[in-house]
């Protein structure tokens, strides 16, 4: 037996001789362990590793490169933002509940403003061009959601080309969502009540061209990606979860439509009049990352011609109220984007500020003190990039959330990972992974 | 049930704007009388038939805001929660989940769990609720029906300190395996330091005035 090692010391415990490796020593690790007869390792994938999707840690017991137990260790990303949007006002939740899952802001402000507006009972009166440009909105952010997914998957599996095309789209979106919101991520775009301020001068006519660029964009990544042997090879068949299995676990969104069912809350639930759009729900019978993969690409064409049809009805639905027409519950601030970012319109300001002292009175009490929502709870849920992400909202009858708890689909789903993985290569976790399309943020919250 | 005076919770002081004159109930605590409306009557009946002891074992029948929630005595929950997801007519697939409320001023009930259910073969949603007094935090854990209840309980646990028998590994999930205390009860406190910023002080979110 080797001597001590200062980076790999060992200790006896009932399960067997444990190695704690923490350094450079792998010539006598391999001796000793060599030495013994188990050939169990257990390795530490995260938090901090480059194919983890951020601060997510893996815990694999290996038999040589085979995994034979896969945990995955989360919560180091965990902010309390439950907790903190217990001592803000209803419409400041929008900017709490935005960064949970941070690739898919839109959709937890949407979900959440739902949720607050079932608690109202305000569902009904909610502009239509305000649901219209939620629609716009949404399926913008499955885009730039959906690209961050591939293009990340691609990279972890190897291909960087995917990736930069990838990003290249997001960015695109991204463009659209600043000059609309005045932010490209965490907008707090969507209110109580309608959205913070109506599309700007010319939006429509950027978003037609950006619709066109995307659409011939998407197809180097097809044509990269889709039966590309090597991709096929390294996601064919890995990652396997039946419908069963989803079922029991609760997996929703592409993991659950790529074993086959066409679940989709946007077709079984609609909210925000999804019933007035055309769109298909896109199953694969795969079960596998494969299947996940091009459930996504072909979610994107989706996710356009359900823009386009936004165009159309945003077009004749031009200067339409955004917000609600309740002036206890809608800002009175009218918001534009100006050169330095989002804020109050000059007239507004001139309005309070110069002309009406009640206005102003108005403004700074429904500022300060938001709206008092009536007692009682709700559970409202949308379809999200990820699946099903649903808020579960308390309210005492007080200005603020009693308790808001969001079911968000990426902590739920990671829990596939065992059932994906252990039986699988070590190299297949991360594929695995990938698939799952997990976003720390809205994990731990 | 309680009664709040007032749209911006005004005591007594000159509330000009004519506001104060607003009464609102809250929540009530009785059942909710039937007809349900939308599919909740045939759904309950249906219950009823495939689980006999529903008028001893559901405290209350709530229907609020189009949605069902049924109040579920906490030892009962299991065998409630399995018919839901065996009968043939029920058929609630999946459930999504666990979350925890602490009201603290719910005497011997002080903790209360929500549990979300989904059918999609019908397509149809009902929630159970139950409630364990804080002296005594146990319920019986689901992961033996829906294995993806598993996180959520630990979540739940981490969060609020409810104890859910049978569960497979209890653990802390989200805060650190040594943390002290259930961050989500009311008793304990958001935290946070006062900031200076030129020259004036920014109390913590927790102690800034707030408007009840």
């Amino acid at each position: 037996m080797t001597t001590h090692d200062p980076y790999a010391s060992s200790r006896e415990t009932t399960e067997g001789r444990v190695y704690s490796v923490t350094g450079s020593d792998w010539d006598s690790l391999v001796t000793e362990i060599g030495a013994t007869k188990e050939e169990r390792v257990v390795v530490n994938m995260g938090p901090q590793h480059p194919s983890t999707h951020g601060v997510l840690r893996l815990i694999l017991e290996l038999e040589g490169e085979t995994v034979t137990e896969a945990r995955a260790g989360i919560g180091y990303l965990h902010t309390g933002i439950e907790k903190n949007a217990e001592y803000r006002t209803w419409t400041q939740g929008t900017t709490f509940v935005t960064r949970m899952d941070y690739l898919s802001p839109i959709f937890n402000e949407t979900v959440f403003c739902l949720g607050v507006e079932k608690l109202l009972g305000v569902t009904d009166q909610i502009p239509e061009r305000a649901s219209e440009i939620r629609v716009m909105m949404m399926e913008f952010n499955r885009i730039s959601s959906h690209m961050v997914a591939l293009g990340t998957g691609a990279l972890e599996l190897g291909a960087l080309t995917p990736m930069l095309f990838a990003f290249r789209e997001r960015e695109k979106v991204l463009d659209i969502f600043e000059m609309i919101s005045g932010l490209r991520m965490n907008m707090a775009y969507v209110r109580p009540g309608g959205v913070s301020q109506d599309l700007p001068d010319g939006a429509l006519t950027k978003i037609r061209e950006t619709v066109k660029e995307l659409r011939q964009n998407f197809k180097d990544n097809a044509k990269l990606l889709i039966g590309n042997t090597i991709w096929m090879k390294r996601t064919q068949g890995v990652g396997y979860l039946d419908l069963a299995g989803c079922i029991t676990l609760g997996i929703t969104g592409p993991i659950l439509r790529a074993t086959g069912l066409p679940w989709d809350l946007r077709k079984s639930e609609p909210y925000c009049g999804y019933e007035n759009y055309e769109f298909d729900v896109i199953t694969n019978d795969g079960c596998d990352t494969y299947g996940r993969f091009l459930i996504k690409m072909q979610e994107l064409e989706q996710s356009l011609r359900i823009i386009e049809q936004c165009v159309i009805r945003l077009e004749k639905s031009a200067g339409a109220p955004v917000v609600i027409d309740d002036k206890k519950i809608g800002s009175p601030a009218d918001l534009t984007v100006g050169p330095d970012g989002m804020g109050n319109s000059e007239e507004h300001i001139a309005h309070i500020m110069g002309q009406s002292m009640e206005a102003l009175i108005h403004h700074f009490k429904i500022s300060t003190e938001g709206f008092r929502v009536p007692a009682g709870q709700v559970y409202s849920a949308i379809e999200s990039p990820k699946g099903e992400v649903g808020v579960h909202l308390v309210s005492d009858g007080g200005t603020h959330p009693y308790r808001l708890h969001f079911r968000e689909p990426s902590f739920n789903n990671l829990q596939s990972l065992s059932a994906m993985c252990e039986g699988s290569m070590i190299a297949d976790v991360v594929a695995a992974v990938a698939s799952i399309d997990p976003v720390m943020g809205g994990v731990d919250r | 049930m309680t009664i709040d005076h007032g749209s911006f919770g005004v005591k007594g002081t000159g509330d000009t704007s004519g506001f104060g004159g607003l009464v609102r109930k809250s929540q009530s605590s009785d059942s909710t009388e039937r007809p349900y409306g939308s599919y909740f009557d045939e759904m309950v009946d249906e219950l009823e038939r495939a689980y006999p002891e529903f008028s001893a074992d559901i405290e209350r029948v709530v229907v609020d805001r189009g949605e069902l929630t049924l109040h579920v005595k906490a030892d009962r929950l299991f065998q409630v929660a399995q018919v839901l997801r065996d009968n043939p007519v029920l058929r609630f697939e999946m459930c999504l989940g666990v979350n925890g409320v602490h009201y603290p001023a719910d005497k011997d009930r002080e903790l209360h769990c929500v549990y979300p259910f989904l059918s999609m073969t019908f397509n149809r949603r009902i929630r159970l609720e139950v409630s364990v007094p804080d002296s005594n935090p146990h319920l019986p854990s689901l992961v033996e029906l829906w294995g993806g209840n598993n996180w959520h309980e630990r979540e739940t646990f981490d969060m609020f300190g409810i104890i859910f028998d049978g569960h497979p590994g209890l653990t802390r999930i989200l805060m650190p395996d040594d943390w002290i205390g259930h961050p989500q009860r009311k008793d304990y406190p958001l935290g946070g330091i006062p900031v200076e910023y030129k020259g004036a002080t920014v109390p913590p979110p927790s102690e800034r005035r707030s408007y009840r």
